[in-house]
């Protein structure tokens, strides 16, 4: 059974269609790559996915359970979190509550204060933030503030982890640093989608990859095999990749 | 760090709230009758504005239905009056004023900011014109005679439901709900995505925050011996939390309290001599605050304290 | 006796001023984002200036139409460069700036309320013009009604057309949908926002007008008009300026039916389709 699955996953803006009939699965401890030029809809179906929109139509199941419609509360309880493009942190908070607010409402069983708090320490530890528990979020650096998203996102102990750009934003060695940071959150067994621009870390940690382009799949494979499709260059000929791709 | 722990250097600022409360519950034993009924007005105000600040405060949906819940106090008391006991009447009046908060809350707080605002601002005309209609309709008379209650009794009960309001309030702010809201209030959508039902949340809280509103408007309906629609939903008293919360700052606690203080003050003053001069005054207060004071008084004394007293803290 | 006929009509002369005063908040919250809570109390100024008008100076109320409406046009144009721009400057977001200007805007709703109150006093003030009966039908109607209906369609149309064909008007719908995009593409922001809230605040004064002609008129009246303008708005689609055109008529004729059965119960009859369309259809009938 696929840990996430997408039948014909569709949804229109007005009269056009941002995602059209897309299927998608994820198995168990993958690393799932999604590509495709800006505007392909890479972002609106985790969207689909997280709930913030529902799809129309278009069923999305998560361990066999369709969760089309849920509301986002009770999909991140059931163990899928994410991070978001632009990053929407609570700017005013300490970084340390931003992060324990994902470990006492995400959880799909409730912690206890204490608990919390141990979560969010090691959480914290884990992405490199320990020394700016105290500070409001809003005064840190862009790639610490992606940090900080991808700590609250693991305080909800998800099993399924969404992230929306990781490295936009990055130089070179902030994006190395996010790579070792995504392979060590594969190593804990959690199963991860990553929307990305970055080819070189693309390529480097998916397992499998799906392309869209004006909201359809238009390609699925391994690494080796979207690198070397003829489909997949011609889209992103004129296309501005990433340093490092 | 932790923001939920009790600590020693944490407890000196309920330490103060604990001695201003233990003075003001001591005061009619010494303090002339004037000062009671001054406090009285300063009480009830600041109930209206911490309770005001509860909700839009964190959140910063703006609701303008205080008036509604203090007038269904009003009139909870003027309705019932001649059969319950005092007590029961406050505690009654805020239990109408919080399911009349949960109603319009879970209409609204479903949606966009905007609908909850003008919601709440219509909310006062609205009870008011179904109430003339009733009572023209089936009671044929208008408005109602209120049972009269001793000056003390309503200073006493407006100290008690004010210490309630600041201890709940308290602990809220410093449990995982206090948190919620503030992460709401920072980013909603985050908010929900990391497991929080916003809407439950919002509504909950809308709905403990009227309580006290009714159980203010309770205990002061004996102050008009008259009650009608028009007396007990009055616009102004959305008005002035509104005023005294964005004047006092929402950000900390003592924002409305101070917020609340000042205004009353100045309505003392500024009443008899200029009726209607200082609802205008205090329509000028509020757009310059809004503009110049954005944080209010408490977020300028919060901005001067880390200035001075140095490092940065994060609001906790 | 009351014909089905009378109501309907009756209903359609409520409507017009409705989709009047309609129009003119749909403007000042689709385009310029601000909830003007203030709005009725333009209609106040209105009505409160023309009964001075006429009956201190002997104006025709139809003169001041054309008096009142640049009037308040100047001071909606002058509040929004002030206050609103301001406003906007200092807000970090569109949410924030929606909930400090409704906030601004309830401030400026008793500083105008009082001022009206020390100039005018608070009893209700009316004056007589045009009432002579006409004939519709077999339907009684004053002459003043039918007089408002007419303007507030011919207005209503004008507007429309000032709205689809002028240049102005263009760059008014275009910083409607996408103020910044409309920025870059050389229409002058700042200018349109005041400009689009002046102009809803001489609709508000131009409604206020007509109202004096047919029913009294006091210091307090506004919030009840500015509650049935944000109903109607909402109905006819947040920031659609036909809803709320149509909005407005269709609110009309209902408060005439309801005022017919139970007269006073007409603002809670609005409540009821506010609810209605806030569990059903937040957006509206033509909201985007």
């Amino acid at each position: 059974m696929h840990v996430l699955e997408g039948e014909g996953v569709t949804k229109y803006f007005g009269g056009l269609a941002a995602i059209s009939n897309v299927d998608f699965y994820v198995d168990q401890g993958e690393v799932l790559g999604l590509i495709g030029p800006n505007g392909a809809g890479k972002t609106t179906l985790f969207n689909l996915i997280s709930a913030a929109l529902i799809p129309k139509p278009g069923i999305v199941k998560y361990k066999g359970v369709n969760i089309t419609g849920k509301k986002p509360y009770k999909i991140c309880r059931m163990g899928i979190a994410r991070t978001f493009q632009t990053v929407k942190i609570f700017a005013n908070l300490p970084v340390f509550d931003n992060v324990r607010v994902g470990s006492l409402f995400g959880t799909f069983l409730k912690m206890s204060p204490a608990e919390a708090e141990k979560t969010t320490t090691d959480l914290l530890e884990f992405v490199g933030l320990s020394d700016a528990s105290n500070i409001p979020a809003k005064d840190l650096t862009l790639a610490n503030q992606k940090r900080l998203e991808v700590a609250r996102a693991l305080a909800t102990k998800p099993e399924l982890l969404l992230l929306d750009e990781l490295m936009a934003g990055l130089n070179q060695t902030e994006v190395a640093q996010a790579m070792e940071l995504v392979k060590q959150i594969r190593e804990k067994g959690i199963t991860i989608i990553m929307i990305e621009h970055v080819m070189r870390a693309i390529m480097n940690v998916c397992n499998r990859i799906i392309v869209l382009h004006h909201g359809q799949k238009i390609a699925e494979g391994t690494p080796q095999e979207i690198a070397n499709s003829k489909t997949v260059i011609e889209i992103y000929l004129g296309e501005q990749t990433n340093a490092g791709s | 760090m932790s923001t939920t722990g009790l600590n020693l250097k944490k407890l000196w600022v309920p330490g103060i709230y604990v001695i201003i409360l233990v003075f003001l519950a001591t005061l009619p034993m010494f303090g002339s009758a004037y000062s009671i009924i001054f406090l009285i007005s300063i009480l009830m105000y600041v109930i209206l504005a911490v309770s005001w600040t509860v909700f839009s405060g964190p959140t910063g949906y703006i609701s303008l239905a205080p008036a509604a819940f203090f007038g269904v106090g009003i009139y909870t008391s003027a309705t019932l009056g001649n059969d319950l006991p005092f007590t029961a009447l406050i505690i009654i009046g805020g239990l109408i004023s919080t399911a009349l908060a949960l109603l319009v809350g879970a209409l609204t707080l479903r949606l966009r900011g905007i609908y909850f605002a003008i919601f709440t601002f219509g909310l006062v005309e609205l009870i008011k014109h179904t109430l003339l209609w009733y009572e023209v309709k089936f009671t044929g008379t208008r408005g109602r005679f209120v049972v009269v209650i001793d000056n003390e009794t309503i200073y006493y009960a407006l100290l008690i439901v004010l210490a309630v309001l600041l201890i709940t309030a308290f602990i809220i702010r410093r449990s995982k709900y206090g948190l919620a809201l503030q992460s709401i209030g920072e980013y909603e959508e985050a908010a929900s995505h990391m497991g929080i039902n916003v809407t439950l949340v919002k509504v909950l809280v809308f709905g403990f925050s009227a309580f006290f509103m009714g159980a203010a408007g309770a205990i002061m309906a004996t102050r008009w011996t008259y009650v009608d629609p028009y007396i007990a939903f009055y616009l102004l008293f959305s008005f002035m939390p509104v005023l005294m919360g964005i004047l006092g700052g929402m950000g900390q606690f003592y924002g409305p309290i101070i917020g609340a203080v000042m205004v009353t003050y100045l309505e003392e003053l500024l009443l008899t001599k200029f009726p209607y001069y200082y609802m205008l005054i205090f329509g000028v207060i509020l757009v310059v605050a809004i503009l110049y004071l954005p944080q209010g008084l408490a977020g300028l004394i919060e901005k001067m304290r880390r200035r001075y007293l140095g490092g940065e803290r994060a609001r906790t | 006796m009351v014909t089905f006929l009378d109501i309907v009509i009756a209903g359609l002369l409520l409507g017009g001023l409705y989709a009047l005063i309609a129009m003119g908040l749909s403007l000042q919250y689709g385009v310029a984002r601000v909830l003007n809570v203030s709005h009725g109390e333009f209609i106040m100024l209105g009505g409160m200036l023309t009964w001075t008008l006429y009956t201190v100076l002997g104006i025709n109320p139809l003169i001041a139409v054309v008096i009142c409406g640049p009037v308040a046009f100047i001071i909606g144009f002058a509040m929004h460069r002030t206050l609103f721009k301001s406003l906007l400057g200092k807000s970090p977001t569109v949410n924030a700036f929606e909930g400090s200007s409704m906030l601004a805007a309830f401030g400026l709703l008793f500083i105008i309320q009082n001022v009206a109150l020390i100039i005018w006093g608070s009893e209700l003030r009316s004056y007589s013009y045009l009432q002579s009966p006409v004939d519709i039908a077999g339907a009684i109607f004053g002459a003043r009604r039918l007089v408002t209906l007419a303007f507030a369609v011919v207005i209503g149309v004008a507007f429309y057309i000032f709205l689809a064909r002028t240049r102005m008007g263009k760059a008014i719908r275009a910083a409607a949908q996408d103020p910044t995009t409309a920025g870059l593409m050389g229409v002058n922001i700042d200018k349109v926002l005041a400009i689009c809230f002046g102009l809803g605040a001489a609709l508000a004064g131009i409604a206020g007008v007509l109202i004096s002609m047919c029913y009294p008129v006091h210091g307090v009246m506004g919030l009840e008009y500015t509650i049935i303008a944000i109903i109607v708005v909402v109905l006819g689609g947040m920031g659609s300026i036909p809803g709320a055109f149509i909005g407005g008529f269709i609110l009309g004729i209902i408060g005439s039916i309801v005022s017919y059965f139970e007269p006073g119960l007409a603002l809670v009859a609005y409540y009821v389709i506010f609810i209605f369309l806030l569990l059903v259809r937040p957006k509206g009938i033509m909201g985007k």
